[in-house]
């Protein structure tokens, strides 16, 4: 195949706590973020509530998604030989530039001047749309949230609702300017009015659309796509060709799974008992339906992470984003301090392992480890132990480079664990301590500013002072005149 | 070998070093019908409370809900279709004689394109299945139901459902259609809707904005 230019999305620029100071004092997005986080989650805890085998329901979802994982090749050839027969073309992609390049393909045959698109997360983190544009193909989102995000030129905050971090004064500014309406008024309706006729006329015309997938059915070779708007019907429906690009992970065993994932996915992200429209289909159907259909596998740095027994439960992930709604630190900071594709809790454990670790290496460190997460997600991916398991990955490879090896972390941390060790260390460490902090110490008791590194922590903390005896010396004073010396381990 | 067989064994081959030995795959069925599904699979309610529940659910989508008996199907359209204004509805091939009332026109659309229907008045149907607990209705390629831009592109729906289509949790509604898996399925819950902006959910984005269900008992 010729090569052609594919343009990768750049978003890690900055790490996550550079990235989350600028954002923490944009106080409308804040305030928007959390007030559709807010209803959300009270619309997810009622009607969770409601089921009383929601537990049951947890438990199968991470299991039939576990069980997969273990036997991915297994699913994924048997999707394809189901698909195919039913008359699909399966492709499968390595990277992101091997799924731009066959999707450009498949374009470029349909001479496609335009396409229109599903919300598809897949599709953002191969940078599809900018591969589109610098091929001279224009790219056309359908779902509401979508549009307003790409007329905006911004990017997405949250994988269900991703402009939740815009008001609708500020969606209204976006339409009046990229749709001509000077008219248009503010209401939630005359908004989406205004979307509905704007689309419209692009569904009826455009004859190639691409969308990601929710679930791959092994058993059947059909596809489920799960949406609210009757877009991603339209888009699914009526064009002649449709392009799916899937991630790996999203294969299932089978047809009747369903009963679970469609119990546990639209309640736990938009807090609906079910969402307005799920669509299954298998290859394609005369008659009904687009007549040439593709899906393009797309693995861009998910089958290494099956190798690691730990974080594999990364990738049961079924995208609800119900981690991000609960999530105390993505409630302050909204998604773009992620500065990743995949914000929230799950974006702080599976960006890093897309990216081989060498990317989003703070990401581990934005949690504060409460473990809302793990209690939310449906299908029981226990984050917080991904979280420190990345975390110890991260420290190990710093550990093992020149410069991490001398970096004032490391040898902080190493100083630490050397003290920590030995009892006798550790008193001797405390009885310098008092004597070096006496400079430091206001009159409140209370340290403010602390040198050199260390003044990070003391910028947002104020630290309380060292007592003038510590707990081991007053043990050994008071509780155990008759043990042992503290020195020989005695005390611990 | 070509491009694509390159990048299909590329794809494979990482994702079986990751894994390891891989087992047999009358092993690996095994081990997946050894999967305890502990969660409730059948529901409890009598006719009554069902049909009550799936009206409740409905009425909370904004749908509109009405009941008759098998005799009274064409006369209660009629009636429904008077009220909302309508002089006849697009329908697919399969749809009984008798549902077609007396002084309105009703046009098969197999075979409309999205222009056609667009232009239409609303769409009648029947469907394979309907949930209670979440109140959908399910729709197959079937006689009666069609393709599934049918229930789709026009503003308006008017779904007819047998008392015995309606069961009462999800996975009754996939027992019921696994025979069927195959064929394009589209579930409904209520009409479009979107809680994109500030999550006020608002009717109607792009599918229909108006839909009734008739329930027949
Ligand atoms: S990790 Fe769990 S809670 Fe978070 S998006 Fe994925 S499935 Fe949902």
């Amino acid at each position: 195949m010729s090569e052609v230019p594919v343009q990768h999305t750049q978003w890690n620029a900055l790490d996550f706590p550079d990235a989350a100071k600028v954002l923490l004092e944009d106080s409308q997005t804040r305030k928007n973020v959390q007030h559709a986080t807010n209803v959300i989650q009270g619309k997810r805890n009622k009607v969770v509530a409601e089921l009383p085998d929601w537990e049951d329901l947890r438990e199968a979802g991470a299991r039939v998604k576990a069980h997969t994982l273990r036997h991915l090749d297994y699913y994924l050839t048997k999707f394809e030989e189901n698909c195919v027969r039913a008359g699909g073309h399966v492709h499968w992609a390595s990277d992101a530039a091997e799924a731009n390049r066959i999707i450009l393909g498949l374009l470029r045959r349909h001479e496609a001047r335009e396409v229109i698109k599903i919300k598809t997360m897949t599709s953002e983190e191969i940078g599809l749309n900018a591969t589109l544009e610098a091929n001279g193909i224009r790219p056309i989102e359908t779902d509401l949230a979508e549009l307003i995000i790409q007329l905006g030129k911004d990017r997405p905050s949250h994988f269900v609702v991703p402009a939740l971090h815009k008001n609708r004064q500020q969606v209204r500014e976006i339409f009046q300017r990229e749709m001509h309406l000077p008219e248009l008024g503010d209401k939630p309706e005359d908004l989406a009015t205004a979307a509905r006729t704007y689309l419209r006329e692009k569904y009826l015309r455009i004859k190639v659309a691409i969308s990601g997938g929710n679930f791959l059915l092994a058993d059947t070779g059909g596809m489920c796509i799960v949406e609210s708007e009757g877009n991603g019907r339209m888009c699914l429906t009526l064009p002649d060709v449709l392009i799916s690009i899937v991630g790996i992970e999203k294969v299932i065993p089978s047809f009747r799974d369903l009963d679970i994932f469609l119990q546990t996915l639209p309640r736990s992200a938009t807090g609906e008992r079910m969402n307005p429209y799920n669509s299954t289909w298998t290859g394609v159907h005369p008659g009904d339906g687009p007549k040439e259909f593709h899906v393009v596998l797309l693995d861009n740095g998910r089958s290494p992470i099956l190798a690691d027994k730990e974080a594999r439960q990364t990738l049961q992930c079924i995208r609800c984003a119900a981690c991000l709604n609960v999530c105390p630190v993505y409630h302050q900071t909204g998604g773009h301090a992620y500065e990743s594709v995949y914000a929230g809790p799950i974006g702080a454990i599976l960006t890093p392992q897309l990216h081989s670790m060498e990317e989003g290496r703070s990401l581990p460190y934005a949690s504060s480890l409460c473990g809302a997460c793990y209690e939310v997600c449906p299908v029981k991916i226990n984050i917080p132990e991904v979280l420190i398991h990345l975390r110890g990955k991260v420290v190990r490879e710093d550990q093992a480079t020149l410069a991490g090896k001398f970096s004032l972390w490391n040898i902080g941390m190493q100083a630490a664990a050397f003290l920590f060790k030995d009892a006798g260390r550790l008193s001797m460490a405390e009885h310098m301590g008092l004597v070096g902090q006496k400079a430091l110490v206001s009159k409140n008791g209370f340290i403010e500013w602390m040198p050199g590194m260390l003044s990070g922590w003391t910028q947002t903390r104020d630290l309380k002072a060292m007592p003038a005896q510590s707990f081991r010396d007053w043990w050994a004073k008071e509780k155990a005149p008759h043990a042992k010396s503290a020195d020989d381990g005695g005390v611990r | 070998m070509a491009d694509s067989d390159l990048q299909r064994s590329t794809v494979l081959a990482s994702i079986r070093m990751s894994l390891g030995q891989a087992q047999a795959s009358d092993a690996i069925d095994a081990e997946y019908a050894a999967i305890s599904r502990s969660y409730k699979l059948t529901g409890e309610l009598s006719v009554y409370a069902l049909l009550d529940l799936f009206e409740d659910r409905l009425l909370e989508y904004g749908a509109g809900v009405y009941r008759a008996s098998a005799a009274e199907i064409g006369a209660t359209i009629g009636s429904i279709l008077r009220r909302r204004g309508k002089s006849g509805l697009a329908m697919p091939a399969g749809v009984p004689m008798e549902w077609m009332a007396e002084g309105f026109t009703f046009v098969d659309a197999t075979g409309f394109d999205a222009y056609e229907l667009d232009k239409t008045e609303g769409i009648l149907s029947s469907c394979t299945v309907a949930i209670a607990e979440t109140g959908s209705l399910v729709l197959q390629n079937v006689a009666g139901q069609g393709a599934r831009v049918l229930s789709l592109v026009p503003d308006y729906h008017l779904c007819v459902v047998f008392a015995d289509q309606v069961v009462e949790t999800v996975p009754e509604a996939f027992e019921r259609l696994e025979n069927t898996s195959t064929l394009p399925t589209t579930f409904i819950s209520g009409p479009s809707a979107t809680a994109d902006i500030e999550m006020t959910r608002i009717k109607g984005v792009h599918g229909p904005r108006f839909l009734d269900v008739l329930i027949v008992v």
